[in-house]
């Protein structure tokens, strides 16, 4: 989501590292680009103001000019203020009483309902003990919506007559869990505008009646300049405590979530990845200035491969990797696991220096490459997979056309798969550098 | 407010919400849906005064600023700033705001900075279509398709409702194919529109294959002798470049089942989007190519200023504007209107 945006700071930036003298003149022009960069990654326009006044300030009129290394501390402050910016707002997530409320409010279509869904689901993998509200009467077919994901998560919802006040809905609902013993009531609103003043003025007195301890602000990653005025006008109605970022797989940049800490002071607590039911991500500011600076993510791809892996598969292909005896059926076992933890590309995103490669291998994933490698392994036998040295012409000419992929493709592959062991065996000796992944050019 | 100025040229010719509406209950398809036996008929009570109050309310804030702006007095640097950050704030982009207001100046307009910056932001618009909106439909023997496809949440489904209603209310034979089969419930919410309006639909079960909808939604249109066919389609990120060869798919579909027949294809573009709207709009007219831009959640606070930079950069018309979550909040978009009302 912030690449886009790192990457063109980074740009601006970069030609002013490696400069002794830097002047104002480069400063300003520098600045220049900067704004509009955040401007382009809708970041709102006052506080584009704000954050180049602030930059300008501490970089020019001191001695950082003059220093030996001008260009980099001036990176250096626009890290700074960039982390700042980020790092906006209280981010505990409180669950308290009993049970706990949790309210998800926000505008039609910024992804309130799967969001809901995603949180029971996150909350259940913790121990919790959740239950869904279908708190939106008015969207034709939205409580079938939640009914539908809340069993692909196994969690039960609550779900009230046709023609329940909302304010009734959310209040039964609270008295369903405490009764069976829920200890999460999550509610799904229907989604409003801020300026239609019935509906906001239910949200408050929804509010009022279940008082949660957490009311998150859905927002979409791709809000333009009206993302402040919308997370305002929220909050002058229901005392919100943060933000779910949606949507953020895509390549929009992600200011509205920026510009919304800056403003209000409410902090981005989670963030959609994808329209799994599993692609919800706590957020953590630190990691993601460091995304954005480059640095990568690799606490979160950690926890990732934590949840998902299993550590015994895990285990037998590095042990199989120090005895050098990494066969391909491991191989495609691997792949298997790393599908389960989620998008190639974001997974790779998270390892520092990996993003152009890591949007290579989505786009390859994307183009069904990974597929075909899975399919040419599983038209293999269990020796030809053992011992890929076996396989000569007319093996080869057999598994192209059990795979239905064609030979050159199956040789493309035995070929990067054994420069893989080849480099593996490189890294045995001298523990060095990464493998080449056995796919794209 | 502008639209209450465009209503008597395009409304004769349908664009008034009230006769979009109302005939949906005689609607003359034979419907193999329940017919309409809903009291809360969509989209009653949706006076043209309060569609126009819901526009009002977001172009409100922004044109009065322009306004106020351009307005008052010698215009000096400040002021030209002030104008460019009244452009960004809506959304219109920050390179783009600055070439207008960069053009607008060495206009040198008699009529003043107001009818300077009026006239760049009008240059920007492809002229006005005449008449309403209607989908192309060059061989009367073979029905009309369209293609609604957008990124999740834009307000797909509620528009294709809309859209559906004001074309049955003009007569059409409309039939709906509910090729979101992706998203829990959709193939739900577009039945329960279907309903209300009494309209038929095709739909298969959750997860089938949306091109197999699409092709035996086809079969039935030719079979019903529909006029119009108007295809649901999954939210999807533009990013995404399996789930955009979907929609490749879903097209070369109707080519083979009704070859010669070119489908509309309108892209649900959500008002309160930023920048992205534009890489949006680029990445599904690349995938599938865009015939028209339906601008949705006008009555919000947000303006839907990237509408510019993705007119300039592809030169796809807007061609409705959502104004309300009620089956007549749907209007016509009259571009010279449009900006006009920046400054009324």
């Amino acid at each position: 989501m912030f690449d886009a945006l790192s990457d063109r700071l980074r740009d601006v930036l970069g030609r002013l590292t490696g400069r002794g003298h830097v002047s104002e003149a480069d400063v300003d022009a520098a600045m220049r680009e900067v704004r509009l960069a955040l401007l382009e990654a809708d970041v709102n326009y006052r506080v584009v103001k704000d954050f180049i006044a602030r930059v300008r300030a501490r970089a020019i009129g001191t001695e950082i000019l003059e220093s030996l290394n001008a260009g980099q501390q001036v990176i250096k402050i626009v890290h700074e203020e960039l982390t700042n910016l980020l790092g906006q707002g209280d981010r505990t997530f409180r669950l308290t009483g009993q049970p706990a409320v949790v309210m998800l409010v926000g505008l039609q279509g910024s992804g309130k309902t799967t969001s809901a869904a995603k949180l029971a689901r996150h909350l259940a993998k913790q121990g919790r003990q959740p239950l869904l509200v279908a708190a939106d009467p008015y969207r034709p077919a939205a409580v079938d919506q939640l009914v539908q994901l809340g069993r692909s998560v196994e969690i039960p919802v609550y779900t009230a007559p046709q023609g329940t006040l909302v304010v009734r809905i959310a209040q039964d609902g609270v008295a369903q869990a405490r009764r069976t013993g829920r200890d999460v009531v999550i509610v799904d609103t229907a989604g409003r505008l801020t300026i239609d003043e019935a509906l906001m003025d239910e949200i408050r007195q929804v509010a009022e009646a279940i008082r949660p301890s957490e009311t998150l602000l859905v927002v979409d990653a791709m809000t333009g300049q009206e993302a402040v005025n919308v997370a305002q006008a929220f909050a002058a109605s229901v005392p919100l405590t943060g933000l779910v970022l949606t949507k953020i797989d895509g390549d929009a940049r992600g200011g509205a979530a920026l510009s919304i800490g800056a403003v209000s002071g409410l902090a981005v607590k989670f963030l959609g990845t994808g329209e799994r039911t599993d692609a919800l991500e706590p957020f953590y500011p630190d990691r993601l200035a460091g995304r954005i600076l480059g640095m990568g993510d690799v606490l979160t791809l950690i926890e990732r491969a934590q949840e998902t892996l299993d550590a015994k598969v895990a285990e037998k292909a590095a042990e199989k990797l120090r005895r050098n005896a990494f066969t391909l059926e491991d191989f495609l076992e691997q792949m298997q696991q790393m599908k389960r933890m989620g998008p190639i590309g974001q997974l790779l995103e998270m390892i520092p220096g990996m993003r152009g490669l890591a949007r290579e291998a989505q786009g390859a994933v994307d183009r069904g490459e990974l597929k075909h490698i899975e399919a040419i392994i599983q038209s293999m036998t269990r020796e030809e997979r053992a011992d890929p040295s076996i396989l000569n012409a007319s093996r080869r000419r057999r598994i192209a056309r059990g795979s239905g992929t064609s030979l050159p493709e199956v040789n493309r592959l035995m070929k990067q798969f054994g420069e893989m062991q080849r480099l593996m065996r490189l890294m045995q000796r001298q523990g060095g550098r990464r493998p080449a992944l056995p796919f794209g050019r | 407010m502008f639209w209450r100025r465009t209503r008597p040229e395009s409304g004769s010719a349908g664009g008034q919400p009230e006769t979009a509406v109302a005939p949906a209950a005689a609607d003359p398809v034979p419907a193999d849906v329940p017919a309409a036996a809903d009291g809360a008929a969509p989209g009653s009570g949706a006076g043209p005064a309060q569609i126009a109050d819901g526009v009002q309310a977001s172009r409100r804030g922004f044109m009065a600023r322009l306004h106020s702006i351009l307005r008052g007095g010698p215009v000096d640097d400040e002021a030209w700033e002030a104008v460019e950050e009244t452009l960004i704030a809506g959304d219109v982009g920050a390179r783009l705001a600055m070439e207008v207001v960069a053009r607008a100046r060495d206009r040198r307009d008699p009529g003043g900075p107001e009818a300077a910056v009026r006239a760049e932001l009008a240059r920007l618009l492809p002229a006005s279509t005449a008449g309403p909106w209607r989908p192309a439909r060059p061989d009367r023997t073979l029905p009309a398709v369209v293609l609604v496809v957008g990124v999740n949440g834009t307000g797909k489904t509620t528009s294709i409702a809309k859209i559906a209603a004001r074309l049955a209310g003009e007569g059409d034979r409309v039939l709906l194919a509910a090729a979101d089969t992706f998203r829990a419930a959709a193939i739900e919410q577009l039945e329960a529109w279907a309903s209300r309006l009494a309209l038929p639909i095709v739909a298969h079960r959750a997860g089938a294959d949306p091109s197999a909808v699409v092709f035996d939604a086809l079969d039935a249109a030719v079979a019903r002798d529909a006029d119009v066919v108007i295809v649901d389609t999954a939210g999807r990120l533009h990013t995404r470049h399996n789930l955009m060869e979907e929609l490749a798919k879903i097209r070369r579909t109707i080519d083979k089942r009704l070859p010669g027949v070119t489908p509309e294809v309108l892209f649900v573009l959500d008002a309160t989007t930023g920048q992205n709207g534009l890489a949006q709009a680029k990445a599904f007219h690349e995938a599938i190519g865009l015939t028209g831009i339906v601008l949705t959640k006008l009555d919000s606070t947000a303006k839907g200023g990237i509408v510019f930079a993705i007119e300039q950069a592809l030169g796809v018309p807007v061609v409705f504007a959502g104004v309300g979550e009620r089956v007549a909040d749907l209007v016509d978009f009259d571009t010279d209107a449009f900006v006009e009302a920046l400054f009324a």
